[in-house]
Parts: C-alpha cells; sequence; structure tokens
C-alpha cells in the first residue's frame, strides 16, 4: 500500500459498542471505506453489523448504546457520539434494515423528508431529478402513499431517500432482504450505479453473493468482531467463505468461531 | 325551523371551538403519543393573555389576538423544553401524570396573575346579534368561525406542504425512521407543542368573546373536547375538526330541544351528551372515525 493514498471517507477505529451498559456487542472493531469505493460487510445474524451501521450514523441512542471506546472518523472528524442529524449533514446516509419508508406519506413526501437537513431549494431539485432517473418507477409513482408500493419498490424508495440527503457515504443495512432474485440483481446495479456517481458505499448483507459480486473489499464479522478481510474477488472464490456464507456448504454447519479457537469469543461474559 | 337554524350556527361556532383544542390534542398526540392534559390550561392562558394584551395594555383587539397566539405557542414550546424533554422515553403513563400536574400549576398560577373574578375581554363582537331574515345569528359566532377556519386551513396547508409539515408526519409515520433522515424528534415535538399552544389561546380567546368573558372555568372546554378527539381518532386533525363539530352540534341541539321535549333527563343532558356519542362511537369503531387502525405487517 502506498503511503501517500487518501484519507477513507469512513475510518471505524478499535471500537466496543455496548447496550444498556450490560450487553457488549462489538469488540475492537476496525475497518476503512476508502473514498469512492464499495465495501461489504458480511456476517450471520447477531454479528453486529447493524449495531455498526447505527454507530456509524448516530442512532445507538436510541436503543440505549454507546460506543464505549475508539472512534469513528468521517473525512477525519470524529463522528462517534454525533447526533444524526449533524452526521447527516456531514454527508453520510443510511438505508435501513427493513426499508422504513414512511407508509402513510406519499413517494414524493418520503424523499422530501430525505432532503430535511438541506436548505438550498434548487440542490434538492436537481437531486429530486438525478433520483427519480435512477428509480423511473418512483417517478411514475410519486403520489401513491408509499405504504402500497411493493417490496421492491419500497427498497428502491428507501434508497432513493436516502440519496436525498446528497450523501457522500451511503450505509445500506441488507438492502436484499425479502427481496425476489430479479430484484436483488436490479438492486445490486442500482448499487454500483450510485457507486459510479462517486458515491461511496458501505454495505451490510447476509446475501454474501450479491454483495461480493460488487464490493471493492469486504469484511466478515462474526459475534462483534472482524474475523476476516480481503479484497471482494478474493473472498468470493475463497473456499471458507464460499462454505459459510455461499450456501456451498457439506456436512456439518460451520463457523469461524469453530474453525479458528484462538478467535473464540463469549459474548455474554466481560 | 328558526330556531333549528340557529341552534345549528350557534353549534357548528362551538363545534369549531372545540376543533381547535382537540387539533393541539392531536397534533401533540402524533409527536408523542400522549394525551396533553394540560390543553385547558393553555386555552386559559390564551384568553387571559389576549385580556391583558387589550385590556390591560391597551392594543388593538386584533393584535392582542395574535399576540395572544403567540403567546401560548411559547408557552406551549417552553413547557416542552422545560419540562417534557426531560422525560423523553419515559412511559407514556408518567408524562400523563406529568401533564395533568402542569394543568394544576397554570391553574393556581393564573389567578395569582389576573385574579379570581371574571373580566371582560372587550371584544368588538360583544352580544350582538344580525338577523337574517326571521333568524337571529350571534356576531361573535360570526368571527370565531371566520377565524377558526381560516386558521384551520393555514395548519393544514403547513402540514401538508411545508418541510417542517412534512418532517413532522414523517415522525408520526416512524421516529427513529425520521431521525436517520436527519429529522429531530425533539424539534418535531417543540413544534407540536407551540401549534398546540397557539390554537388553544386562540379558543381561548374566541370563548371569552362574544360575552362569554375571560374567567377561570375556561379551561373546562379542553374536558368538553377529549370525546372530539376520541370520536375523530387521536392521531387525525381532519377528524379532530370533525369531531369537535358533531360535539359542538349535537351540544348546541341537545340544549334547544331537550328540555322541551325530553324534560325526564334533567336538567345539563347538553353537556353529558359528547361523553355518550362518544361511547357509543367507541362501541362501533374503536379506533374513532377516522383513527389509523394499528396494523402490523410481519
Amino acid at each position: 500500500m502506498s503511503s501517500e493514498r487518501e484519507q477513507p471517507i469512513l475510518r471505524v477505529h478499535d471500537i466496543d459498542v455496548v447496550y444498556g451498559e450490560a450487553i457488549h456487542v462489538l469488540r475492537g472493531v476496525s475497518l476503512e471505506v476508502p473514498t469512492g469505493a464499495i465495501v461489504a460487510m458480511l456476517g450471520a445474524n447477531g454479528a453486529g453489523k447493524t449495531t455498526l451501521l447505527r454507530a456509524c450514523s448516530g442512532l445507538l441512542g436510541v436503543q440505549q448504546g454507546s460506543v464505549t471506546s475508539g472512534m469513528i472518523l468521517l473525512d477525519g472528524v470524529r463522528i462517534e457520539r454525533a447526533k444524526p442529524a449533524s452526521v447527516v449533514r456531514r454527508g453520510l446516509a443510511q438505508v435501513m434494515e427493513g426499508r422504513r419508508i414512511f407508509g402513510e406519506l406519499t413517494v414524493e413526501e418520503n424523499l422530501r423528508a430525505g432532503a430535511f437537513t438541506r436548505r438550498d431549494r434548487s440542490g434538492i431539485r436537481s437531486t429530486y431529478e438525478h433520483v427519480l432517473e435512477l428509480f423511473p418507477v418512483l417517478g411514475e409513482r410519486r403520489r401513491s402513499q408509499a405504504g402500497y408500493l411493493s417490496g421492491g419498490e419500497q427498497q428502491m424508495l428507501a434508497i432513493a431517500r436516502a440519496l436525498m440527503a446528497a450523501p457522500r457515504l451511503l450505509l445500506l443495512d441488507e438492502p436484499s432482504l425479502g427481496l425476489a432474485p430479479m430484484i436483488v440483481e436490479k438492486i445490486r446495479d442500482i448499487i454500483a450505479a450510485i457507486n459510479r456517481t462517486g458515491t461511496s458505499v458501505l454495505l451490510v448483507e447476509q446475501n454474501a453473493s450479491m454483495a461480493l459480486s460488487i464490493a471493492h473489499h469486504a469484511y466478515v464479522l462474526e459475534t462483534g468482531r472482524v474475523v476476516r478481510e480481503g479484497p471482494g474477488p478474493e473472498l468470493l472464490d475463497d473456499p471458507e467463505i464460499r462454505r459459510l456464507y455461499l450456501g456451498a456448504s457439506e456436512g456439518p454447519r460451520h463457523s469461524f468461531t469453530t474453525l479458528a479457537p484462538t478467535s473464540r469469543v463469549r459474548p455474554w461474559m466481560p | 325551523m328558526t330556531k333549528f337554524l340557529e341552534l345549528c350556527f350557534a353549534g357548528v361556532a362551538l363545534g369549531a371551538q372545540y376543533a381547535l383544542v382537540a387539533l393541539g390534542y392531536v397534533v401533540i398526540y402524533r409527536a408523542t403519543s400522549v394525551i396533553n392534559f394540560a390543553q385547558g390550561g393553555f386555552v386559559m392562558i390564551g384568553a387571559y393573555l389576549a385580556y391583558n394584551f387589550h385590556q390591560t395594555w391597551g392594543l388593538p383587539f386584533y393584535l392582542a389576538v395574535v399576540l395572544a397566539m403567540i403567546g401560548g405557542a411559547m408557552v406551549g414550546a417552553l413547557v416542552e423544553a422545560l419540562i417534557l424533554r426531560r422525560l423523553v422515553g419515559r412511559p407514556a403513563f408518567v408524562i400523563i401524570m406529568v401533564t395533568i400536574g402542569i394543568l394544576i400549576l397554570i391553574e393556581q398560577l393564573v389567578p395569582v396573575v389576573w385574579g379570581q373574578d371574571p373580566l371582560a375581554l372587550g371584544d368588538p363582537w360583544g352580544v350582538r346579534s344580525i338577523k337574517l331574515g326571521d333568524i337571529a345569528l350571534a356576531v361573535a359566532d360570526f368571527w370565531t368561525l371566520g377565524i377558526v377556519a381560516v386558521v384551520l386551513i393555514v395548519f393544514f396547508l403547513y402540514f401538508k406542504y411545508s418541510r417542517m409539515g412534512v418532517a413532522m408526519r414523517a415522525t408520526a409515520s416512524d421516529q427513529e425512521a425520521a431521525l436517520a433522515q436527519g429529522i429531530g424528534a425533539g424539534l418535531v415535538i417543540g413544534v407540536s407543542w407551540a401549534i398546540a399552544g397557539a390554537v388553544a389561546a386562540l379558543a381561548g380567546v374566541t370563548l371569552a368573546g362574544g360575552g362569554g368573558g375571560v374567567r377561570l372555568d375556561i379551561e373546562l372546554v379542553a374536558l368538553a373536547a377529549l370525546p372530539a378527539i376520541i370520536l375523530g381518532g387521536l392521531d387525525s386533525p381532519g377528524g379532530a375538526v370533525v369531531g369537535g363539530l358533531v360535539i359542538g352540534l349535537s351540544q348546541s341541539l341537545a340544549s334547544g330541544y331537550q328540555p322541551e321535549y325530553a324534560p325526564w333527563l334533567g336538567s345539563g343532558f347538553d353537556l353529558a351528551l359528547p361523553y355518550i356519542i362518544m361511547v357509543i362511537v367507541l362501541l362501533v369503531r374503536p379506533y374513532g372515525l377516522f383513527g389509523q387502525r394499528e396494523v402490523r405487517r410481519v
């Protein structure tokens, strides 16, 4: 690696996250999202992926969680204690797991809500047009109540809503969850397209083949620790990864914890 | 027929006042899922502030009304910022008890400042009425209807189209997802309390006008407006207005006809009628006429 490489847009350095002063969810997690890259974060349910995203976007407080040590840098500025609004203003937007669109609002109103932190009317206008180019279906249905959209359309709306903040870094939490394979492919292409316009992406997924097919770099999270990292294509070819996350497994189920006893953790003990 | 039309008109005017108070309840309920029992206190403060601006300080009446609304908004926002904000995350029950405490506080403070006796608001409407053919309509009711209509239209446009209005509805829909868009719940809740304070203050002014007088028991209207929100649905601003009108109309008609046609129901039946309607509606439609049935998709 060259020493004069650009500062990463997101640097998570050795963070611990604890919920309710009792449940230790992340332990010494570090990762980087280089500017302009797509970085994937893989891991099973309960590994701490969503918690990691919440720590970055300032949403831990809602669940009585906090970053107890380490730091998170967005463009070199510490944000691990920042409020969600200021994180959004600094250029980080999150697409939450389960879409979480505003069902009673129209598609258009959902998009306006996404631009809440911005005040430049003309800028919002041009982002709006750009977003509708990316998601023509949302333009067709902009006056419909968002709750009546299909699952795939709702996921697109959730992504579009986040884009309305004109983020430089987009966090995506399981965008493929519960969607048909064809829609998943479409979402993947859209993520790649968003990335080509210069937006960096941190993509959390259980659908490893989807994530690794577009990621420049990937991390594997297990019970609150990073257990593996590498370039996307390399992990995609890795037999362990294939066995554990791509469903190519035969015989009993394994996990990194059982494969590598040294990294075994007891997550419920201090 | 004359009597019927007169009663209807007076009922709609009364209903408009209920609608204002009910709207205040709904706005706060949508933002916080709590019924603000201090709403009656805000009504009271609005009436007394208007009296103070107009009669004590000699400002023009309509300017005094606007200032009373601004004052009501400030009281609402202040109560939220100083007291309610510290209770975020507590059970709804705790917060409701605190709003009752705030009501009691306001009830005690107002007579300290303005005394126990009823005061004249000094509104230009008075107890005059105008004749439309045989029908006598109170001037104050005309003004009440006009002002309330304008305020409601402004409110609904704001709620539907403004940046803050969209944010308020987004927060009501999914508070955490709204937070992820950078819509701070604190801001939305503060604005909601300010709006509730302003509309309650206006309700107070219209109640005190038309010969009603600035009185300590003016706050009781807030209690009578409760059936209106239950009727309309706790989370529906449109329902609050419809509920308010239904309650106002039925009260007015009952007070006009019940002593004549059903004297066996006793006196004061019109005051109980809103609650009777409320119970009947709840039996048929537990979420109110316009309330969102809570749907959870799994």
